[in-house]
């Protein structure tokens, strides 16, 4: 049986494994930490079509839409991921946004995604607390949340039951080489060997390959969520800033942030978010804090009296022409990557982990995976590995 | 220019640290969430039962008051009350900058206030620890504390009969002060066999005789307790609370030294009220914000400080309950220590050696108080499946085992995050360190007490810009 190792226990190495495991491949998964530890349980878990404009991103989280349901279907932990297709309402609050937004989700029903104009009247009765200050709304029914951490525990478990070892408080420090191959990882446990070894450590998957003799342009970009105390329910989809669209597709440096207001199960309201490059710097910045706050009100202003009761931050796994990293290395035989998510690798998990199996079995994917090769020059280019 | 030294907390370690700072020439600004100076100690104001020894107990509070006194009304010192610390932002180098909420707590709008010192003390304290049994959650149990705070302040008793039960010298305050307020006490109940508290009290007799004033006043609260013949056992423990919507009545048993229960001396005894009391968690939240250190005892998790209180973070130094429990004379000594050098005074001076030593042998005292009234490993004993462990969230004990069992979900953060634990208002400064303990050893760890919002803030404060203050003597806030 072929042996496969996934370093990273995240989102996007749970849902690997279980997908090779499902595909009878003997799945070790090791990390530095415990499952979910990393930037999966620091970031929100917003499974999105709305944000993504035409384009390879926007195909793989279609397929990850689609796929989300089907997983978690008769799974016995599936309520732990807490799956809500609530759907999400995008809003301009200026005219020139709403000219943007227009011309956005003109662009993204052509390539499928539902995307509903809402009157004056509908938007009041979605979302009766937000904003009447409103220019623009639109619909997008596919939105879906998880809660990251419980989906990616959910889907490690999965894998468990599907014959996967998980090794934790395990750092991966080396490759083992033969004949132009890799055929184990050297870790802080021991040599692990494998017939082949995926690179899903997340903003540090840069770091990991590195260690592995290999180049991989992976960065951390800092954002930041608030969390308010628990309330009766406000807040009823997923409501975003239409300038939401514009922070992702940047690499500007400095801050940026985007309104994005959600409810969760337990009764908290999650406001995020913020995108800096600061590397690996945990401190959180007051300031960067007051404008995400800002922001939020701008689209709930009633939220103004309600206490933030908690605020935390990850780092997202930056590749800097924002497409993720799904394919095998260039350079070191046996070697896969599958990372490079950004702010979207909680959704785009279930789609990355099918098209991963795929490729690794010689099969044709069910999206081109063209667009997301490890070779292209974004990806190999002499980053500075923050 | 002088020094400007921040003083987060106006307990007897920030009112030392204030009175310190000061005399080493330095501008103060001292800032603290209540209304009034003087902490817990101040809420444990020892005026109700003054009246059962007049003399001794008024003239602890008389160095109390003249402290204060000479604190606030000093030319170089700003008091803030009402003022809360809501978060502490390291820079690259040098001192962190603090940023405070100025207001009364229910008031809308709190002004956002940024203070930027050349030292910062950090004495916020620490707060009431009580460990989960069956029905904790239940109307009428309380903290020893709160108990006590209503009995002082409000003269008000949480309920008549009541029980007092738990761990720690401050079993007996509580119990003097609602006697005082006209309860009747049923019993007080000490979980630690009378071998280990005795041992605790009675080993090198000579650091007790430097701390005389201290265990002196728990002489004199057993007095209180035998002239109301209210008992104090030892060994024994209410391990579960029962009623219908209000505690009605209380399980005790006796323990063995690990406080495991000894089956069959259960007894039941009809309640009105229950206060608990398990010791004191150090409020950690400010110190780990400041990038400082923790030193880890057998009594928990403490601020890392050297022999002059500076921690380990750049221009922060830490005093009190933050740095171990050890009653009010050691926290007003430590803050004394650490205003004295924050405010630039002479390490060497020969005051601040006398400081040192006082404070040694407070921290003696307070690793005797410590030894005498462990935490018995066995207490999840008590606990059953559907025991709440956090009361914010409803967590039950069976939930958080199960999920730190399941490997998949094994880390601290997935198990928080999946049964939620710790997440609620509260913010796990109630349940933090029980869970921690029921986690440790089952799952990998995180930190506890990084809370970055230390205090909760409204998001229209959050999203106002702040004010930048920089310290004027001229012009004192509290002044105008
Ligand atoms: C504020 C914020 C908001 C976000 N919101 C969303 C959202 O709404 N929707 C969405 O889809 N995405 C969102 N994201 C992005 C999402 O969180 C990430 O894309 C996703 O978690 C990445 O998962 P991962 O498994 O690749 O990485 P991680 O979860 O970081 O997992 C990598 C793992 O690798 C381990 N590791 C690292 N180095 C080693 C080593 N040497 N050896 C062994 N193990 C190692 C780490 O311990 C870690 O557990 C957000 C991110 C942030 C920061
Ligand atoms: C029930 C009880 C009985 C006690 N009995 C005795 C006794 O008999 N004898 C004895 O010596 N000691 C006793 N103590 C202990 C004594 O009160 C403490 O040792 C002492 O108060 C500790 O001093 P401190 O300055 O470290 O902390 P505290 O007195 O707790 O002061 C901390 C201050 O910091 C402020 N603060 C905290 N966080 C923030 C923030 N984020 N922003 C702004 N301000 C903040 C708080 O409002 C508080 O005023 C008792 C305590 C209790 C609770």
């Amino acid at each position: 049986m072929t042996r496969i190792v996934v370093l990273g226990a995240g989102m996007v190495g749970a849902a690997c494994a279980r997908e090779l495991a499902l595909a009878g491949f003997a799945v070790t998964v090791v990390d530095r930490s415990g499952p979910a530890a990393g930037t999966t349980a620091h970031g929100e878990g917003n499974v999105l079509v709305s944000d993504k404009g035409p384009g390879p991103e926007l195909e793989l989280a279609k397929l990850s839409r689609e796929l989300w349901p089907a997983i978690l279907d008769g799974d016995p932990n599936a309520d732990a991921a807490e799956w809500d297709p609530k759907g999400g309402i995008v809003v301009a609050t200026t005219a020139e946004g709403a000219g943007a937004l227009t011309e956005f989700a003109e662009g993204q029903r052509k390539a499928g995604v539902t995307a509903e104009e809402m009157d004056v009247a509908a938007l009041a009765a979605a979302e009766p607390h937000l904003t009447r200050d409103v220019a623009k709304a639109v619909r997008y029914p596919e939105d879906a949340q998880v809660q990251p951490t419980g989906a990616a525990t959910a889907l490690l478990a999965a894998a468990v039951r599907a014959g996967a070892e998980l090794r934790t408080g395990c750092e991966a420090l080396g490759a083992v080489r033969r004949g132009g191959r890799i055929t184990g990882v050297r870790t802080s446990a021991g040599t692990i060997e494998g017939d082949a070894v995926v690179n899903a450590a997340g903003p540090w998957s840069g770091e990991v390959a590195k260690r592995l003799g290999v180049r991989l342009d992976v960065r951390p970009r800092r954002g930041e969520v608030l969390v308010t105390a628990p309330m009766p329910p406000t807040v009823f989809h997923k409501v975003y800033d239409a300038d939401y669209v514009g922070a992702v597709g940047s690499a500007a440096e400095d801050l940026q942030a985007s309104a994005v207001v959600e409810a969760t199960r337990g009764g908290t309201i999650l406001l995020g978010s913020s995108r800096r490059r600061v590397g690996f710097d945990d401190r959180l910045r007051p300031e960067v804090l007051s404008v995400i706050a800002a922001k939020a009100l701008r689209l709930f202003p009633m939220l103004a009296g309600v206490p933030v009761i908690r605020a935390y931050g990850g780092f997202r796994p930056f590749v800097p022409d924002h497409l993720p990293v799904i394919g095998a290395d260039p350079g070191l035989d046996g070697l896969w990557h599958a990372t490079g998510h950004e702010g979207a690798g909680i959704g785009l998990s279930a789609g990355t982990a099918a098209v991963l199996r795929d490729l690794m079995l010689g099969r044709e994917p069910a999206i081109d995976a063209d667009p997301f090769r490890a070779d292209r020059p974004a990806v190999q280019s002499e980053g500075e590995n923050l | 220019m002088s020094r400007h030294v921040v003083i987060v907390g106006a307990g007897p370690a920030g009112l030392g640290a204030a009175a310190g700072a000061l005399r080493a020439g330095a501008d103060v600004t001292l800032v603290d969430a209540s209304e009034q100076p003087g902490g817990q100690y101040h809420r444990m104001l020892p005026d109700a039962f003054a009246a059962a020894d007049p003399g001794r107990l008024h003239h602890g509070w008389q160095g109390f008051e003249r402290l204060r006194d000479h604190v606030l009304r000093h030319p170089r010192c700003d008091w803030w009350p009402e003022s809360t610390v809501w978060s502490i932002e390291r820079h690259d180098e040098g001192t962190p900058a603090v940023h405070v909420l100025r207001g009364e707590a229910d008031a809308a709008g709190r002004e956002r206030r940024v203070l930027q010192p050349d030292a910062l003390v950090l004495a916020p304290g620490a707060h009431d620890r009580v460990l989960p049994f069956p029905g904790w959650e239940l109307p009428g149990v309380y903290t020893a504390g709160a108990a006590q705070a209503l009995a002082k302040g409000e003269r008000l008793v949480v309920g008549d009969p009541v029980l007092i039960a738990g761990s720690g010298p401050f079993l007996l305050p509580v119990a003097a002060s609602l006697i005082e307020a006209g309860a009747t006490v049923l019993e007080v109940l000490e979980a630690n066999p009378a071998a280990t508290v005795a041992r605790g009290w009675a080993r090198r007799p000579w650091e007790l005789a430097s701390q005389a004033g201290k265990a002196g006043e728990l002489a004199e609260y057993a007095g209180l307790l035998a002239r109301h013949r209210v008992p104090y056992r030892t060994g024994r423990a209410v391990i579960e609370a029962r009623g219908d919507g209000r505690v009605e009545e209380a399980v005790t048993a006796r323990l063995r030294p690990d406080w495991s229960v000894v089956p069959g001396t259960e007894r039941t005894v009809p309640v009105d009220a229950l206060c608990v009391t398990h010791g004191f968690s150090p409020q950690l939240e400010l110190p780990v914000a400041a990038g400082c250190a923790l030193a880890r005892t057998p009594g928990g998790a403490f601020t890392e400080v050297d022999t002059d209180q500076c921690t380990t973070a750049p221009g922060v130094y830490a005093a009190g309950e933050i740095t171990g429990i050890g009653g009010a004379p050691a926290a007003r000594t430590e803050g004394l220590l650490a205003g004295w050098i924050a405010g630039g005074g002479d390490p060497g001076a020969r005051e601040a050696g006398a400081l040192r030593r006082r404070r040694d042998q407070a921290r003696a005292f307070a690793a005797r108080l410590a030894a005498a009234h462990p935490i018995g490993a066995a207490w999840p004993g008590w606990l059953r499946d559907e025991t709440v462990v956090c009361r914010c969230e409803e967590t039950t004990y069976g939930s958080l085992c199960r999920a730190a069992g399941d490997e998949a979900s094994g880390s601290a953060r997935a198990v928080k995050l999946g049964t939620r634990a710790g997440l609620g208002p509260c913010q796990a400064r109630v349940c933090g360190p029980t869970a921690a303990e029921l986690l440790s050893g089952k799952v990998p760890g995180a930190n506890p007490h990084h809370r970055p919002i230390a205090q909760p803030i409204r998001l229209g404060e959050l999203a106002s810009p702040p004010t930048e203050n920089t310290p004027d003597p001229d012009q004192k806030e509290s002044a105008r």
